[in-house]
């Protein structure tokens, strides 16, 4: 293994994650939920919930924050070299998972862990392990 | 109050996540790749959040209701089952693939990226298909009628 040291950015990574983990904080201490993504977004799909607004509203607020931030910097774009047919395989794989799994990310990853939930340790940890293997077959076993 | 709590609490996550980096694919991708060159900024991202939300949910822990009177509703579950390994498993996959995962998705999908919007639009139909199984399961009488 070996570090690339040109993409590598401890600063803007460590400084994005102060932020993401003050938004999951704000959310517990006033909402009282965690911030998981994929639970939100999934409580979406269910009509009988009573609880659309606030869901929506996150959602709204993620998807706005490039308006936002475009007010203070330029807002980077994203390198996407997935084709479609990946996109799709990909999106139905994440979505009918992180349901299944209760979690992504977030509510796992980031809530989690800080949580200190032993749940969500092995979901993260299952979850990463299943992402190194992926990525080592794609670019590395069959040369994609 | 709670919706406009709301609608803060993910525009600052969908900020960290650009600050960060975490919204390109590709970013994602260099650190889930551990036999090339390996980019190790999501660990970095990791770290700082874990830091200040651990704090959030310590005091959060100690509540009964939240700060604008919400009733807390972190969740509860203890057990480790198939459904968690196996899903967190199917999800690693998904995400090892394209370098997507939910936030960082809906994130690039404001940005206008096209594909971002192919791979949010398969993941709502992927939870979508998620309910409607559950919902079979948990309705037998509708199955035979």
């Amino acid at each position: 293994m070996t570090i690339d040291w040109s993409a590598f950015t401890p600063w803007s990574a460590l400084s994005g994650g102060v932020l993401i983990g003050v938004a999951a904080a704000m959310f517990a201490l006033l909402n009282g939920r965690v911030a998981g993504i994929s639970g939100i977004v999934g409580g979406l799909l269910k009509p009988a919930s009573g609880d659309i607004a606030w869901r929506a509203a996150f959602v709204l607020g993620l998807v706005g924050a490039p308006l936002v931030y475009a007010l203070v910097a330029t807002v980077p774009r994203p390198r996407i070299d997935a084709g479609y047919a990946t996109l799709v395989l990909a999106g139905l794989l994440v979505g009918i998972g992180t349901r299944y799994g209760a979690g992504c990310t977030s509510g796992h990853g980031v809530c989690g862990l800080s949580r200190l939930s032993p749940r969500s340790l092995v979901a993260t940890l299952t979850f990463m392990a299943a992402g190194f293997v992926t990525v080592f077959l794609v670019r590395h076993l069959f040369g994609f | 109050m709670l919706v406009l709590a709301s609608l803060l609490s993910g525009l600052v996550f969908g900020l960290g996540l650009i600050a960060s980096g975490m919204t390109n694919p590709a970013k994602v991708l260099g650190f889930l790749d551990l036999g090339g060159t390996w980019d190790p900024s999501l660990a970095f991202v990791m770290a700082g959040a874990i830091a200040v939300a651990s704090v959030g949910f310590a005091i959060s822990r100690k509540r009964t209701t939240s700060l604008i009177g919400a009733a807390m509703k972190l969740p509860t579950a203890q057990h480790i089952d198939r459904r968690l390994v196996v899903g967190s498993a199917v999800f690693g996959v998904g995400w090892g693939i394209a370098g997507f995962c939910p936030g960082p998705a809906l994130v690039a999908l404001g940005l206008g990226e096209i594909k971002a919007l192919v791979f949010v639009a398969a993941m709502l139909a992927g939870m979508g298909i998620f309910e409607l199984i559950e919902r079979r399961k948990s309705t037998p009488s509708l199955r035979s009628a």
